[in-house]
């Protein structure tokens, strides 16, 4: 297969998934909902006093935006899978690894960008310090790729399964642990006044490693699941 | 052909591995029972107490063992997953599924006796240690693959991608080990630590390194014993595995032989 | 028969002992088989034979426990496989949200488009030409299989491996089924299809290969099959020697 008909391929299916979510585009507003649900639950169960919700905000939001990526993972290959495209995608004479990153892509465009889009309006609801914000953008802007990547995998590994929903979170949580602490701890170092820079660094280059590594182990995972 | 790759394709065969794991289990069980009764005389008896911390120490003979046994286990699933995804070999897939439970067992004992030894050191039950933490999120990884080795119905398929998951796991385990410790820095957490690089009297080690010896062959002894019943599980329709299950049912036999003149 | 054609070129597909098994025990096999170029063969056999795990294994969706597949005398492997194969399966891997022509466009994409054809003349092709903008979900489950079928009709590849291609279908889409079938294997293509006996691919004789079911497991309660000692699963001799008979043409 030449170079070129793998971009032609490439190209078909990030504007299939993008028709895809814009004939389902009643569905993409969901995450952001739930995200906004579960920031808003924090001041009615501690209380509105600003002081604290300020010290928790960033951490609050990470973990809000990590939950509501998680719930919207599943749609990732569900569909595709039964309705059998998927395997159409793996006897695709182009390499699976960079089918499933494309899709990948679109599915953190279409998922997780919207919910840094909306970052700045729940740091409002909780008071996030000013100078934090765009810390916590960087943050979310290197985490949420890679909190995609690592979850592709996991969903590959439970793809076949009829009700995953809880057995996914038990395979991904524990993965999101490192992405978790240096994405939060960036903004609370940035809270504290200290410098935030080597987080980022570090979720920058754990980006970089996972954008290479993370599609070929989905692909690897797939064809387990499909097998 | 060349003897290590004779052994290797020896040793995977599964009956040849049933009748040598058959013989070997009980040594290993018994072995580590009376290694592990010596360790704790000698650690609970006979090393002096800890000039800081008094008798409460004494708890690393179980929990220091332990934790070195969580991640042996884990790194053992690891690489016998590695091997299953290679080269597909059975025997691999079901030792590294037959490894987990212990593991998660081991992982489970560090924690609980890691909060029982801050009790008296801290005051409270849980701290957020820098490596008691790790051991958490290690012990969702067990789950994890143990869970997912369940969902799925074909045991081969699901020692497959639980072993996937085992590795995807192994990557992630030194990266949380090391943000774990960044946050605990951050964060200021307690200074005392169960295994600090304090000097370690030699009435002290020689306990711990016997316990250690102990948990090992316990280890191997599980894990033989449940790797035999895992092959069985999956080998259960062939003529080796029958004849096992017939030869340990007398009473079996008669309704076996029936039912293979069908 | 003799083997007597066919010998200086290597068949398309050929099967040597193959077998798969699922939890260690048999699905099918071990099968001989030779498939040539222009040639329809019918995989028979009853519900729980093997006939789907067949082509899933032949697709490369499935790596064989046993045996080899060779493609154009070659051993097979995925890479070769997948620019030379066109699945149609259960799930006939057609978007619902989408229309018709907007699947077909998808899968030209994707696995590339044979010469002298495109998604609008294919949809043609299949009879569903007043359909091309109707959203894939509002459409029969027939009418669902003919724009797979198109998918297949696309596909630059040799070999077509159909999973009942007849179910859902009218008389008049079965008649398409073979029009297709004939005229794919007059190109030079070849086709293995499935059935289990309730239509069957009507001009010429195609060639069949049985599948015999596996015995159901015992109830038991032990629920082991018996997967060793059961004879008389490979195909006769007459399967793998016969040489290429193409459908003749109406």
């Amino acid at each position: 297969m030449t170079a070129g008909s793998t971009l032609i391929a490439c190209r078909a299916l990030v504007r299939r998934d993008l028709t895809l979510v814009w004939r389902r585009r009643g569905d993409a507003l969901n995450p952001i909902l739930f995200a906004l649900i579960v920031v808003a639950l924090f001041p009615l169960a501690l209380g509105p006093e600003p002081e604290v919700l300020r010290r928790i905000a960033a951490g609050v939001i990470f973990v809000a935006l990590l939950l509501a990526g998680l719930l919207a993972l599943d749609t990732l290959f569900r569909s595709d899978y039964e309705d059998g495209s998927l395997e159409q995608l793996v006897l695709s004479p182009h390499p699976l690894a960079l089918l499933l990153a494309c899709k990948i892509a679109v599915h953190w465009f279409t998922t997780a960008l919207p919910l840094i889009v909306a970052a700045p309006l729940l740091g409002e609801l909780l008071h996030l310090a000013d100078p934090v914000r765009p810390v916590l953008l960087a943050a979310l802007l290197l985490a949420t790729p890679l909190l995609s990547l690592i979850g592709a995998i996991c969903v590959a590994l439970t793809v076949g399964m009829h009700r995953s929903g809880m057995l996914l979170a038990l395979l991904v949580l524990p993965l999101y642990v490192p992405v978790l602490i240096f994405g939060a701890g960036a903004c609370n170092a940035a809270g504290n006044a200290l410098p935030y820079a080597a987080p980022l660094l570090w979720l920058g280059a754990a980006l970089v490693v996972a954008l290479v590594v993370a599609p070929l182990a989905c692909a690897a995972a797939l064809r387990i699941s499909l097998s | 052909m060349n003897v290590l790759t004779y052994w290797f394709h020896k040793l995977g065969s599964p009956p040849v591995f049933d009748r040598l794991a058959r013989v070997l289990a009980p040594w290993c069980y018994g072995l580590a029972l009376v290694l592990g009764a010596i360790a704790l005389y000698g650690g609970l008896a006979l090393a002096p107490a800890d000039y800081q911390q008094g008798d409460a120490y004494r708890i690393i003979f179980i929990h220091v063992p332990a934790a070195w046994m969580s991640l042996f286990a884990y790194i053992f699933m690891a690489v016998n997953a590695f091997i299953a995804l290679v080269w597909r070999i059975k025997l691999s897939e079901v030792l590294a599924m037959a490894s987990a439970p212990t593991g998660a067992a081991f992982t489970f004992i560090t924690l609980v006796t890691g909060s029982l030894w801050g009790k008296p050191m801290w005051g409270t039950w849980w701290t957020w240690d820098a490596r008691l933490t790790s051991e958490l999120v290690l012990l969702f990884l067990y789950l994890g693959v143990i869970g997912l080795y369940h969902a799925i119905e074909d045991r081969r398929q699901a020692a497959r991608a639980a072993g996937f998951l085992a590795l995807v796991g192994v990557v992630n385990l030194p990266i949380v080990h090391f943000s774990v410790n960044w946050w605990n820095t951050l964060h200021q957490g307690s200074t005392v630590r169960l295994l600090g690089p304090s000097k370690i009297d030699a009435a002290m080690l020689w306990p711990l390194l016997l316990m250690a010896l102990a948990t090992h062959l316990w280890f191997f002894g599980t894990l033989l014993a449940r790797t035999r019943n895992g092959l069985l599980e999956i080998d259960g329709g062939k003529d080796w595995a029958r004849s096992i299950v017939l030869a340990s049912q007398p009473g079996a036999a008669g309704a076996a032989t029936e039912r293979s003149h069908v | 028969m003799s083997p007597l054609t066919e010998i200086s070129r290597p068949p398309l597909l050929e099967a040597r002992g193959l077998a798969f098994a699922r939890n260690d025990e048999p699905v099918f096999g071990p099968l001989d088989f030779v498939l040539h170029t222009g040639e329809v063969v019918l995989i028979e056999g009853d519900n729980g034979s093997g006939k789907t795990t067949l082509l899933r294994v032949l697709s490369g969706l499935l790596t064989p426990t046993e045996g080899e597949i060779r493609l154009h005398g070659a051993p097979l492997t995925l890479d070769l496989l997948s620019p030379q194969v066109a699945l149609l399966s259960h799930a006939n891997g057609l978007k619902p949200e989408l229309t018709a022509l907007e699947n077909l466009r998808f899968a030209a994409g994707l696995h590339g488009l044979r010469h002298g054809i495109s998604p609008p003349t294919a949809l043609a092709g299949v009879g569903m030409d007043g359909y091309a903008d109707v959203p894939t979900r509002r459409l029969s489950a027939g009418q669902k299989k003919r724009v797979a079928l198109a998918r297949v009709l696309l596909a630059p590849v040799a070999l077509w491996l159909l999973d009942e291609p007849y179910a859902n279908l009218d008389p008049e889409g079965i008649g398409l089924v073979n029009r297709l079938l004939e005229n794919h294997a007059h190109r030079g293509g070849a086709a293995l299809i499935t059935s289990h006996g309730a239509y069957a691919y009507t001009s010429g004789t195609p060639r069949s290969i049985p599948l015999h079911a596996r015995p159901a497991r015992d109830l038991t309660g032990e629920g082991r099959p018996r997967g060793d000692g059961l004879p008389g699963h490979s195909l006769g001799d007459d399967a793998g020697l016969s040489p290429a008979r193409p459908g003749t043409p109406p």
